[in-house]
């Protein structure tokens, strides 16, 4: 049935015609518009070199650091990249020559154009990254013999102060990894890998611009496409103004030279980090250009001094005697003793916890502070615990309230990585002693800041500037401005916590801490002419040698400044904490020091190597 | 005058001359776009270069074809219906099972080659709609058996479309032309085509405006054929037919267009400029074409194709090979040559004794004719970028075997015209 034999006659043969017509027609036109760009139009091929459209990236500068006085922190400088074109390196490339003019041995050369070429032989990649601007004058002069090498434009990290390292943090060429969950980003882009150039990464790291540029077979430069008008300009980052004094930073970092610590210095009316020392630190330009990755192993694998470790943030100690001051505002807000609530202290042979200080007895909270007074602060604090329903409850309120000043929990800020520390409720310690066996004596370390507490220099800090505003405290944070084309953008100013302690008791603790600095524990290096200093030492006792430890803000009418100073295994803090403290007071409201005595003592003090 | 019995006796031996011809090219130039610099890297014939892999399709393509020389000519006719069946269930499978690649299932993973259903669903369409079609006389049968013939490519159509590929959909649109040449209404390819103008014309040109230009030269129409019967009634029918036209594009464009199919038919309008984005392939390939000038750069010497500026030059734009490297002289003898296959087809065609070799004749020259048209269009700017090979020369098994496959049936049916009493 299928195997009709067709008949002769067929009404629609003719069609043949017209559909071979309509076939050939189309044909005729594909071959016109393939005469018309192969023969007719010259713009597919500018000249007889075979030119080729070459997207040619460029990088543009990551936004700069500024400090609250418009000191430039960090700012760009121009490096260059060498890329090759692995396909392009001819038989005829002269290597030792170019070896020497580069100055890189020949075996690390061929290592480096065989992962070139395992990217791509035939489109460009990274060589030799980040050669300085002095290096690449002698090198670009000789360029012209090396066909495939080109010379890419970047910008690298500088920092003038060469301070800071770990709160600006650094900069680097993006991972694999980070490719992967960043398609944003392209192989050879940087990004901030640490600290503020992390936090601030996308207002930081601008746009990349692309250049079309003709390129013959040689991959030698003819000229724009279309005379520029395809680029796209590159756009520079964003501007942070930090709330950092750079001057201030410096001197605190010289201070902290041969100590191990650090030194958070605060402006308690609006939260801004003026200082943040952690040392041993390092200079940032380390971590910079090509000397960056042996550097970086240097740091990261000094297990002795360990200067990666931001311990302004990261180090957790246990106040010691600095936490009193908490202690006596909870021991006022809960009410169980007044301003003139007094206690005995029978000195070096008080039980259970013994006086390292001579002073009157029975005495009352404001000398109690002035003093340190040990069993003062172990009374106040087993009596408030034991005046809740239960231990329990008591300690849970009294953890409540010391969170509410920011201890045990981290901040929300541009801060990154910072320690909760530890302040211990009552789920912590039915967890040590089973079946609840503990009272307000099993805890009593807590009421002079030793036991499980543990608070970061940043929490002491800004627990400064919560007792110099007398009950608030506005988020600690670096940046005070993100400047965009459009807008200043101030992130965290208006964070204000206001803490569980009333405003009222405040100005008795104020009180004691003043006496501090005039003629108690810290009367000896505590004090500046003309300023009122509010203070309290504290001298941790760990393992190795004691920590040194002081807080303070001043002046103590309206404060400017709240400051706390860690200083390990040292000794006492009214020795080795309270003198850098005063110094960085005096520096900042003064402008200079004057105590040249306390600052050579204190420059000369080498804890360390 | 009959040499009836003698298995290769009576091939044509312009149909296989050319396609020789033609494979071998389309190897040369896949070797070209894929070996790289030859003096830095030995030449690798295994299966971890894409001219090595072509080697073994080729091979391959070689065994189907001698086979279908071998197998009885009246076979084809008899299984067309089982094997339309068979792969139109492939279809179906490659949409539950299938690999997806780039955002579309197609492909069916077959031990360590894949393959892609819808090039070889072209054949098995071809031989059911011929099929049909010399069961029923299309100028004579009933309407709803005319109907029946358009699902036979249809249905293909929707089940490629889910994959979703319409570079591939768009090919069943080629058995118009077997159609048109058994009795299919002429009007009818003429309303298409006007019907295709007006929605290229719809981008371009405001609604209103467009409409308004319809119907003044409707007006004149009806003017000047007032003699013609039914004139005024075909001229409104005409009018409404645009206006849903000009109006569903509107809308399908606003609504139902992706953003980057959007962007292919502003470029290819000339609307919109874009070398970076959509518009670079297209960019690259027609300077890569047209940097070969007259006489092209000579054979591997080509820097476009071979730095990698034009992608998927392999595969859909292996015709920038060709025009860069052997320029427009290239080019024309490509051309000419899948003219003459074509042309030599439809002949061939015509001197068929039984109306299923020649339908399915026709049905062979159209597929070529749309996988040309549309591929060395595409990579020229004549149309937007719609992924399908170009026949024996982009890189791939399963596009070599289906054109082999269909090709040698054909051959073999024209050889085996003179076993027919």
């Amino acid at each position: 049935m299928h195997s009709k034999v067709v008949m002769r006659k067929d009404i629609n043969e003719n069609r043949k015609y017209l559909i071979i017509g309509f076939i050939s027609i189309i044909f005729l036109v594909i071959l016109i518009k393939l005469f018309a760009i192969q023969v007719i139009n010259k713009s597919y091929k500018t000249d007889a070199a075979n030119n080729s459209i070459k997207e040619k990236v460029i990088y543009p500068g990551r936004g700069l650091f500024y400090d609250r006085n418009n000191n430039l922190v960090v700012c760009n400088e121009a490096v260059y990249d060498l890329l090759v074109t692995p396909n392009m390196i001819s038989k005829k490339f002269d290597t030792t020559g170019f070896c020497k003019l580069v100055g890189v041995e020949k075996d690390v050369f061929i290592e480096k154009l065989q992962k070139c070429k395992k990217y791509s032989r035939y489109k460009s990649s990274v060589l030799f990254s980040q050669i300085s601007k002095e290096d690449m004058g002698a090198i670009e002069e000789a360029l012209y013999k090396y066909d495939g090498i080109e010379v890419q434009p970047r910008t690298v990290r500088k920092y003038p102060y060469s301070v800071g390292a770990h709160m600006l943090g650094d900069v680097g060429e993006v991972s694999d990894r980070f490719l992967k969950s960043h398609p944003e980003y392209k192989m050879g882009d940087y990004t901030g890998l640490s600290g503020l150039e992390k936090t601030y990464e996308s207002y930081l790291k601008g746009e990349k611009g692309s250049k079309y540029i003709l390129v013959d077979v040689h991959n030698v430069e003819k000229g724009h496409y279309e005379s520029g008008q395809q680029d796209v300009a590159a756009q520079q980052g964003f501007d942070l103004i930090l709330e950092m004094d750079i001057n201030l930073q410096v001197y605190g970092e010289l201070l902290m030279q041969g100590k191990k610590g650090s030194v958070v210095a605060i402006d308690p009316k609006t939260g801004g980090i003026l200082a943040m020392v952690s040392a041993p630190s390092y200079d940032p330009n380390l971590l910079v250009g090509r000397e960056r990755s042996k550097n970086y192993y240097l740091l990261a694998h000094d297990s002795v001094n360990v200067p990666l470790l931001n311990r302004a943030i990261m180090g957790e100690y246990p106040p010691g005697s600095s936490f009193k001051i908490f202690n006596g505002l909870y021991g006022l807000q809960v009410g169980t003793i007044t301003p003139n609530t007094k206690y005995y202290c029978a000195g070096p042979e008080a039980k259970p916890i013994k006086c390292t200080h001579h002073h009157e007895s029975p005495l009352a909270v404001v000398s109690a502070i002035r003093e340190s007074c040990n069993p003062f602060f172990r009374s106040t604090f087993e009596n408030t615990i034991n005046s809740f329903s239960s231990p329990s409850v008591g300690l849970d309120d009294w953890a409540q309230t010391a969170k509410s000043f920011g201890f045990g929990t981290s901040f929300n800020s541009d801060i990154s990585n910072a320690k909760n520390g530890l302040i211990p409720d009552s789920k912590y310690y039915d967890n040590i002693y089973k079946n609840k066996q503990w009272k307000s004596s099993t805890i009593r370390s807590l009421s002079i800041g030793q036991g499980e507490i543990l608070v970061t220099p940043l929490q002491l800090a800004n627990f400064a500037a919560a007792v110099a505003n007398e009950g608030y405290y506005i988020d600690p944070h670096f940046v005070r401005y993100i400047i965009t084309p459009e807008d200043t953008i101030a992130p965290y100013q208006n964070s204000i916590h206001q803490t569980k302690v009333d405003k009222k008791y405040f100005k008795y603790i104020k009180e004691g801490m003043h006496e501090v600095t005039l003629s108690g524990t810290a009367r000896i290096y505590g004090q500046i002419e003309g300023i009122d200093i509010c203070g309290k030492t504290g001298t941790v006792q760990n393992a190795g040698r004691n920590h040194a430890i002081f807080i303070a803000f001043a002046p103590m009418e309206d404060p400017e400044i709240a400051i706390a100073v860690v200083v390990e295994n040292s000794g006492y803090g009214s020795v080795y904490a309270v003198p850098v403290a005063s110094l960085m007071i005096e520096y900042y409201l003064k402008g200079e020091v004057t105590r040249t005595r306390v600052e050579k003592m204190v420059l000369e003090t080498k804890l360390i190597q | 005058m009959s040499r009836r019995g003698a298995v290769f006796g009576n091939v044509d031996k312009w149909i296989v001359a050319v396609y020789f011809i033609l494979v071998a090219m389309g190897w040369l130039n896949i070797f070209s776009s894929t070996c790289g610099i030859i003096e830095e890297q030995t030449v690798n014939f295994s299966l971890s270069t894409d001219y090595g892999r072509q080697m073994v399709f080729m091979a391959v393509a070689f065994l189907c074809a001698f086979i279908i020389l071998l197998v009885d000519g009246k076979l084809f006719a008899q299984t067309s219906y089982v094997i339309y069946v068979l792969f139109c269930l492939l279809l179906v499978a490659v949409l539950v099972v299938g690999e997806e690649v780039s955002g579309a299932r197609s492909w069916i993973k077959v031990g360590s080659f894949s393959i892609q259903p819808a090039e070889f669903a072209k054949f098995a369409t071809a031989l059911a709609v011929s099929r049909y079609l010399s069961d029923h006389d299309y100028s004579k049968c009933s309407l709803q058996n005319k109907l029946l013939v358009y699902l036979f490519p249809l249905i293909p159509i929707g089940l490629i479309m889910l994959e979703p590929d319409a570079g591939s959909a768009l090919v069943f649109f080629s058995f118009l032309i077997p159609l048109f040449r058994e009795g299919f209404s002429g009007s009818l390819i003429v309303l298409g085509f006007y019907l295709i103008l007006l929605v290229l014309l719809s981008f371009l040109i405001d609604k209103y405006i467009l409409l308004g230009a319809v119907l003044l030269l409707l007006i004149l129409m009806v003017v000047l054929l007032r003699r013609t019967r039914h004139i005024f009634r075909y001229a409104i029918l005409i009018f409404i037919v645009s206006v849903a036209t000009v109006f569903s594009v509107d809308y399908g464009y606003e609504h139902i267009l992706q953003p980057h199919q959007k962007d292919r038919i502003e470029i290819l309008l000339g609307m919109k400029q874009d070398i970076k984005g959509a518009g670079y392939n297209v960019h690259q390939s027609k300077i890569a074409i047209g940097s070969g000038g007259f006489a092209g750069k000579g054979y591997l010497k080509g820097t476009k194709t071979k730095f990698d500026f034009v992608p998927e030059q392999q595969t859909d734009f292996i015709f920038c090979t060709v025009g860069e490297e052997e320029g427009f002289i290239g080019s024309l003898a490509v051309l000419g040559l899948f003219l003459f296959l074509i042309i030599r087809i439809i002949i061939i065609a015509e001197r068929q004794r039984t109306k299923f070799s020649r339908i399915y004749g026709y049905c062979v020259a159209g597929i070529f004719f749309f996988h040309v048209w549309i591929n060395i269009s595409m990579t020229i700017g004549l149309m937007p970028v719609i992924g399908i090979p170009l026949p024996f020369f982009s890189y791939g098994g399963s596009s070599l075997m289906s054109f082999t496959i269909l090709l040698f049936i054909f051959v073999k049916l024209d050889a085996y015209r003179y076993d027919i009493l």
